[in-house]
């Protein structure tokens, strides 16, 4: 797609050291730590804040955090649930705000304190069949996960180690990663011997619980030319959503994942083989798979194969989830993944960076299906 | 199985919900059905998810689907569970449609996907849970 007036950039990324912040005992604040991650983004794109005239905040309230960060009068201002849905489409919302000129330079912050406050999860939304799906022991979106994979499994006859592959390439790329929480690399022995938690997903296939604030930039691609860092331009964002009492979807997102691959793909010109690296919504790995298959990256049934093969390392040929992802980084529901896609398309990913990395593609199958796909303006 | 914590863990019974209770202390799954277009939805809800209307009775349903998935819980998320770990979850789909959670009786060593099912109703306390058992 050509270069409009009001195609969009993203222009600042912020995060907390979330590995530094994973310590007993922690009585942390949401908003201080997106207040923070805020701070770094407003830093990173060589903004002021009161340049800023949009905000969208996720997890936190909009009306707290806008007096908290002294962003008290925005042109647009609105809170999402804070749900790993949303992160995708906050993004989404500030590309068609910036491009529909409501708002010119949008923040999105999110802020999580789930290891203070020892969040668990299950029953969010308070949905009509919470109490129903209590009465038998089945609690949380990761059972859910894993009745789809059961289901998957059996279906494309997954031996039992399928997931290992990116569990431990999770593992592996947060061992690179100065701010990942799960630093320590993993074989597939140390998978196989972890324990079940809602059979057959096992310790290592669940993200983890920890204190941390994201925060992203957005605006106008000609006003990201004249900030001093390599504008990310969005090149294509789409959503679809398959939505039920479940967190289930009965053909694994598949249906939803394929609208989205499609708008995408002919939105940016690129297709699956062109994208440099991925970035992939991992609430649980079976979520790898199914994102991996919808999007058109591996065959339908061929996906836990797929990751076999050495490509998803950094240094492979389609890396995924460079930053360690949601079992080893930080699960920040899917926004790191959106800081991790910006860092490696500006060439600063350190020693997990992905050599000329130009494109990025971010997908998160859930209930509300999305991706971009990012473009680095300059390369690198 | 602690009975009391499990009792207490089941959906409280509503002006609503009251006749799908009432059919499972009787033996029967009966579900929310549409006047105008015969749609069957569990849980109870407002209106039809196909047509909109708010108008339904609730009818018997057969009682058969087929074992869409099901887990194995190892973790220890409720307390009325604790002494059942690891056990059995079930997602079941119904021939009428809807989908729900539950679990089986005397599971068979091995279970595939879409195997079929029947319900059979459990009493906990002094209500009753419908709960499957593989058939064939």
């Amino acid at each position: 797609m050509p270069n409009g007036p009001r195609d969009v950039a993203i222009v600042g990324v912020g995060q907390t050291d979330h590995g530094a912040l994973y310590t007993k005992d922690s009585r942390r604040d949401a908003y201080g730590l997106a207040a923070e991650a805020l701070r770094l983004a407003l830093d990173d794109a060589g903004l002021l804040k009161d340049q800023i005239d949009g905000l969208i905040c996720a997890r936190v309230d909009y009306n707290r955090m806008a007096d908290v960060a002294g962003l008290r009068t925005p042109r647009v201002v609105y809170g999402l649930e804070g749900s790993g849905r949303m992160s995708g489409v906050a993004v989404q919302h500030a590309v068609a705000l910036i491009r529909g000129g409501a708002a010119d330079t949008v923040a999105l912050v999110y802020g999580n304190n789930g290891r203070s406050v020892k969040m668990r999860y299950g029953g969010e939304g308070g949905g009509p069949t919470v109490a129903y799906d209590a009465a038998y022991g089945m609690t949380s979106p990761g059972a859910y996960v894993s009745m789809m994979y059961q289901r998957y499994r059996d279906l494309y006859r997954a031996p039992e180690d399928a997931l290992a592959p990116i569990a431990i390439n999770n593992r592996r790329h947060a061992s690179l990663n100065p701010v990942a929480v799960m630093r320590k690399e993993i074989d597939v022995e140390e998978y196989l011997a972890s324990r079940f938690i809602a059979e057959p997903l096992r310790l290592f296939d669940y993200c983890i619980i920890n204190d941390g604030g994201v925060a992203l930039i957005l605006t106008t691609a000609e006003r990201a030319r004249a900030l001093p860092k390599t504008p990310v331009r969005v090149a294509a964002t789409a959503a679809s959503a398959d939505l039920t009492n479940y967190y289930t979807s009965t053909d694994f997102f598949a249906a939803a994942c394929q609208d989205v691959a499609t708008r995408v793909y002919h939105e940016s010109g690129l297709g699956p083989e062109q994208m440099d690296c991925l970035q992939i919504y991992d609430n649980f790995t079976p979520t790898v798979l199914f994102t991996l298959e919808g999007f058109g990256h591996a065959k339908r049934g061929e996906g836990w194969q797929w990751v076999r093969e050495g490509r998803i390392g950094f240094d492979g040929e389609r890396p995924i989830n460079t930053a360690g992802g949601h079992t080893a980084e930080s699960y920040m529901q899917g926004w790191a993944h959106h800081v991790e896609a910006v860092r490696q398309l500006r060439g600063e990913a350190g020693d997990r960076q992905v050599r000329g990395c130009v494109t990025a593609q971010y997908m998160c199958a859930s209930p509300i299906v999305t991706s971009h796909v990012l473009v680095a303006e300059n390369g690198n | 199985m602690n009975l009391d914590a499990h009792a207490a863990l089941l959906p409280k019974i509503t002006e609503i919900n009251q006749p799908y209770w009432d059919g499972c202390a009787e033996g029967e799954l009966r579900l929310q059905t549409c006047t105008a277009c015969g749609r069957h939805r569990f849980p109870d809800a407002p209106a039809c998810p196909n047509c909109l209307s708010p108008h339904y009775s609730w009818q018997v349903v057969s009682g058969r689907g087929v074992l869409w998935s099901w887990i194995v819980m190892h973790q220890n998320y409720l307390p009325a569970f604790a002494d059942e770990l690891p056990y059995l979850v079930a997602f079941v789909r119904l021939d009428e449609g809807p989908y729900l959670i539950s679990t089986l009786l005397d599971p068979p060593d091995e279970l595939r996907c879409d195997q079929p099912v029947e319900v059979v109703f459990d009493r906990v306390g002094e209500r009753a849970l419908p709960k499957f058992r593989v058939i064939a």
